[in-house]
């Protein structure tokens, strides 16, 4: 009777094979949801949000799937979470990582069934991942000494990646485009420094990479719209009214006129204001802050191109591009950094106009138009083209590649299957289980692609037995095929990723063997 | 009594019954409290030991926890009975004062509670009983210091305190880098320890995690690690031999703690203000730039304009830092925490070899690395793993383990693990039962049962047969006495020989190594944590026995 009133009211408990067999169940449910999209041939689904206005989202990219979904059971948490974690890490292999660690953990049921013990399973998979782990080190190629290699390198990794997406029709265009973007930042992993705009309109392969930067923004009316060897002061400072910044200060004033002073008094400071930023000797002037129509009335007067309400990231962006500093005081315009560029002028893209600055100083940065028919085809080409940059990203400055096409599994699977053999007592089992996880990758990508598996993995496992091989499964022609002839590469650090992470996930939820719910926090009555 | 009479005979009711409060009195109340803490027990049990599970708790608000620490799982449980309650103080009391063992700590009170119900089942007076334990649990922990063993370390030689960190790691499920972290681990302790006064301050020691990367990239940090980066995207990203201003004023207009007014009512007064304004600013930079610092870190935020200046000035800044962290900047680089401007001196600054912002994968993660400190008492420990329950969990581990070094560092001694402390403990004070006279010999003989109870979960959760492999641990270790015992007869001198020639280090085989010698398996724990384990969960099962009475007002 107590027993029962340990926990409040509506708490559940749940214990040994009940709370394991509800974990196992949880997670290969949410595995097998995104298994489907794995692989060039998979598909994609449709997420409609529950909140207002019903927004439709169309991918195929696991970790937005997963992040979408509402999930009530803790063990489907935890992959959603380590899919999460690869996208913010690797940012491709989402789906793989979520499959791989669903695999393990339905072979993992399998053998408990057979009555082994969950930690001589989390003991064998360890064993198995870490010799699988050393299989793709001694396998992975590094080309960086070779700058013309590497940058193959990397179109073929951008492609490989760029297919499974929505982007496949045109990859080698969004792929030469991704590894340009990539190769301008020079090492560096900050991908704030490319931009992505989105303009419905045109079709996907209008998409192209401005080597300047485009501002989303419109130029004020009576402005320069054609600026040459523009220096240009990038601000955060109120254009609006200048407060007084003091505190508990306040305009108390017994008469009209004294309105009237006061305001003539505010309306100088303006003045002084912007004659100081005029004083710097710039013809463009880019605030994060709201422009008010009396400067902007006087930056135009003075032939300066005065741009309002960028938002933070486009000020970060445009500093870094022009080599300017963020102002936000402007007494000593000697020293202020000024940014450049050649050329500013206002371009049309489908039928917005945005501001085009050209020939700016630092290579870094670089903006990338999309164009698409809807909104959710640039959505997803959005996310598509940021898997690449930053698999590429990645892949600069760890330049190891492998094969693709389920030619690493197959590799890691062979590796580990032979440990197993040289492994005695009950984790071999494990071992063996493992090896089976990570075939089951290429099956799942034969059998997505419409091909018989079955067929074809075992061909490749025979293909595998070879000492050199570069077997891999071939999705266009159906059969098995060179890798290294097709040009399917993967980053290494992707696959160490997906693998380290789904085993690491999995060997998590096998050591639970109790579940405790807590009742849920009731929402209070807001009327 | 719930009805009395007064004097005139009339009744009145003292405890309303029955609708209102719901009761339990005598033995039924008793045995209600045991299986309540019995139930709590049973829960961590299966948690116990390098073989133990892990539990999955979701939390009201939907959050998921993976743990296999006693005093996380029964945090997290939300418990709504009173006496499952005592056992989450119980296991939070260990946490607090040791900082492991809090499974092991339930595990006891959890047996001592069945053995007690059994005695209470033969008639014998809850407070006889919890005498019995009493002078138990003092005999025991006289055994556990009488068969610990100093363990000699210095700064040099840090191997020991590894090998004990690393029994602790080991029932976690970091399991996997063990060595590595518990290396960690006891590199931090030392770097803050205080060896002369034999004193450990574990705040100095700054545990973060982010998620990414793999486990194995854990790094000690000999400086502070701030989830921040610089105020300004242009500041410089690493300073050398920087000079620390570490402020708690903000770079705005002073506010006045008194209410006032300025009224503005003539031009001038406005164009007094502004320029007023614009010299706030100005001499709040000045201030830093002349005492000779290059690194600002402040605890509250900027204003546009004071933000610009500090980047005009080529003096960087951090801003939002939280008082802990400031605290902790502080201690490390030697420098003073200053309130206001017109205190900064020279003399207040920190010094700091090398401050540099790092950034992590694709997402804008950046953290500052101050490093090379001028005092490196303070060491931050970044943990780095697949997903952010991982993370969590390293968490409590390491913390765990940082316990264990500091505890060690207080005081040296170490008993050996995998239950041979308490079989060993369980046989002397079954041995000694017999000298007492009178019921309490029961409740010791009891209280030895409840103490193989720990061995035998170890021997459960490893899937060994537990009575099996615990009758031969323990005839191990007394095998040879039982020899003499024949011919001494006599047991003070049984007691003596114990601690000489009996073999107190023979445990349970977790791991399967093939040897149930704890010496030779490396298997230790701290005297302290064993005995306080011991202490508390005799104390709370004796509070739990005095209880003849729950009274419990009725939901309503």
């Amino acid at each position: 009777m107590a027993a029962a009133r340990l926990l409040k009211d509506e708490a559940t408990e749940e214990k040994g094979d009940r709370a394991r067999m509800a974990s196992f169940i949880g997670a290969m449910a949410i595995a097998d949801l995104v298994k489907t999209t794995l692989g060039p041939k998979g598909m994609d689904k449709i997420l409609q949000s529950t909140g207002r206005g019903r927004n439709v989202t169309v991918t195929n990219d696991g970790a937005t799937i997963l992040k979408s979904l509402h999930i009530d059971n803790p063990a489907a948490k935890v992959l959603v979470d380590i899919s999460k974690v690869q996208d913010d890490e690797v940012g491709d292999g989402t789906t793989s990582v979520v499959v791989l660690a669903g695999e393990l953990l339905r072979e993992a049921e399998k053998l408990v069934n057979q009555k082994i013990h969950p930690m001589t399973i989390i003991a064998g998979y360890r064993m198995a991942a870490e010799c699988a782990r050393n299989a793709l080190l001694l396998k992975a190629k590094d080309n960086k000494q070779d700058p013309d290699k590497f940058k193959s390198d990397l179109m073929k990794i951008a492609m490989t990646t760029l297919s499974s997406k929505i982007l496949s029709q045109d990859k080698e265009h969004f792929a030469k485009l991704a590894v340009d973007a990539v190769l301008r930042l020079k090492g560096s992993t900050n991908l704030e420094s490319i931009q992505i705009i989105k303009k419905a309109g045109g079709s996907l392969k209008d998409s192209f990479l401005d080597e300047g930067f485009i501002l989303d923004k419109k130029i004020g009316i009576g402005q320069p719209k054609h600026i040459e060897n523009a220096k240009i002061l990038v601000a955060n400072t109120a254009m609006d009214t200048d407060k007084v910044k003091i505190y508990g200060a306040r305009v108390r004033v017994d008469s009209m006129a004294k309105v009237a002073e006061i305001e003539g008094a505010e309306k100088e400071k303006m003045k002084q204001k912007v004659q100081k930023i005029i004083a710097h000797g710039i013809n463009c002037f880019v605030n994060r802050q709201l422009i008010y129509n009396f400067p902007e009335e006087l930056f135009a007067d003075a032939g300066i191109l005065a741009i309002e309400h960028a938002d933070f990231d486009g000020i970060e962006r445009l500093a870094l591009v022009t080599g300017g500093e963020i102002a936000s005081t402007f007494d000593n315009p000697e020293s202020v950094k000024l940014g450049h560029c050649k050329l500013i002028e206002e371009i049309m893209i489908g039928e917005d106009k945005l501001i085009h600055f050209s020939g700016v100083e630092m290579g870094q940065a670089c903006t990338v138009v999309l164009r698409g028919a809807s909104s959710h085809v640039l959505d997803e080409a959005e996310r598509s083209l940021h898997d690449a940059l930053c698999v590429l990203s990645q892949t600069v400055n760890d330049s190891r590649v492998l094969l693709g096409g389920g030619w690493p599994e197959m590799v890691m699977a062979k590796e580990v299957d032979e440990l197993a053999r040289k492994t005695p007592g009950k984790k071999s089992h494990a071992i063996e289980a493992f090896s089976r996880s990570l075939q089951a990758i290429p099956t799942i990508i034969a059998d997505n692609a419409g091909l018989d598996s079955a067929e074809l993995i075992s061909q490749l496992r025979a293909e595998h037995h070879k000492d050199t091989t570069n077997a891999g499964i071939d999705i266009i022609s159906g059969g098995v095929g060179d890798m290294d002839k097709l040009g399917i590469s993967e980053a290494f650090k992707v696959k160490q990723a997906v693998l380290l992470s789904a085993t690491e996930a999995a060997e998590m939820i096998l050591r639970v063997d109790e579940i405790i719910t807590c009742a849920p926090r009731r929402r209070e009555d807001r009327m | 009594m719930a009805l009395a009479f007064d004097e005139y005979g009339r009744p009145f009711i003292i405890i309303k019954e029955q609708g209102q409060k719901a009761r339990l009195r005598g033995l039924d109340a008793q045995k209600a409290n045991i299986s309540a803490g019995k139930a709590v027990a049973r829960i961590l049990r299966t948690s116990l030991g390098p073989k133990g599970m892990d539990k999955m708790l979701q939390s009201p608000d939907g959050d998921v926890v993976i743990t296999n620490d006693g005093a996380t799982i029964l945090e997290q449980m939300d418990v709504d009975n009173q006496i499952a309650k005592l056992m989450v103080e119980l296991s939070r009391s260990q946490d607090y004062e040791i900082g492991d063992g809090t499974t092991g700590v339930v595990v006891l009170a959890g047996a001592l509670l069945e053995q007690a119900e059994k005695l209470l089942e033969r008639g014998i007076h809850p407070i006889r009983i919890s005498e019995g334990y009493e002078m138990a649990s003092k005999l025991s922990v006289e055994h556990l210091e009488s068969i610990s063993q100093k363990f000699e370390f210095s700064v040099t030689n840090i191997e020991p305190l590894v090998q004990t960190c690393m029994t602790t790691l080991s029932s976690k499920i970091v399991n996997r880098c063990k060595r590595a972290l518990a290396e960690i681990a006891v590199k931090a302790v030392l770097a803050v320890a205080d060896l002369e006064r034999k004193d450990v301050n574990l705040e100095l020691i700054k545990v973060e995690g982010k998620v990414g990367g793999k486990l194995e990239d854990t790094e000690l940090i000999y400086g502070i690690l701030v989830d921040k980066d610089m105020s300004h995207p242009q500041m410089p990203k690493r300073i050398e031999d920087a000079n620390i201003a570490i402020l708690t004023c903000p770079f705005e207009p002073p506010k006045p703690k008194t209410k006032h007014k300025i009224d503005i009512d003539t031009v001038e007064k406005f164009q007094t203000l502004r320029q007023q304004e614009q010299n706030y600013f100005d001499d709040m930079v000045q201030k830093c730039k002349d005492v000779g610092a290059t690194l600002v870190i402040c605890q509250w935020g900027f204003d546009d304009e004071a933000n610009h200046l500090l980047m005009h000035r080529n003096l960087p800044a951090v801003r939002w830092v939280g008082g802990v962290e400031l605290e902790l900047i502080a201690i490390a680089t030697g420098g003073r925490i200053v309130p206001r401007f017109q205190e900064l001196t020279t003399e207040k600054l920190g010094k700091a070899g090398l401050v540099r912002e790092k950034s992590f994968g694709t997402t804008k993660d950046r953290m500052l690395y101050i490093e090379h400190c001028a005092n490196s008492r303070a060491v931050t420990i970044f943990i780095r793993g697949g997903n952010k329950m991982m993370i969590e969990e390293t968490k409590r581990s390491l913390h765990d383990a940082l316990c264990v070094a500091r505890n060690l560092i207080r005081n040296n001694s170490i008993v050996y693990g995998g239950g041979s402390a308490e079989i060993s403990c369980s046989i002397a004070v079954e041995a000694a039962a017999d000298r007492y006279p009178g019921v309490e010999q029961y409740a010791i003989r009891s209280f030895a049962e409840a103490l193989d109870s720990i061995p035998m979960a170890l021997a459960e959760n490893s899937g060994l047969p537990p009575i099996d492999t615990l009758t031969a641990v323990k005839s191990q270790q007394i095998k040879r006495c039982l020899e003499h015992f024949i011919y001494l007869q006599h047991l003070n001198i049984l007691m003596a020989w114990l601690l000489q020639e009996g073999n107190p280090y023979c445990g349970i085989d977790c791991n399967d190594v093939g040897t149930n010698n704890m010496r030779e398996q490396n298997v230790f724990e701290t005297l302290i944590g064993k005995q306080q384990q011991i202490l508390l969960a005799t104390q709370v099962v004796k509070m739990i026995l005095k209880i003849d009475d729950v009274i419990t007002p009725a939901e309503y």
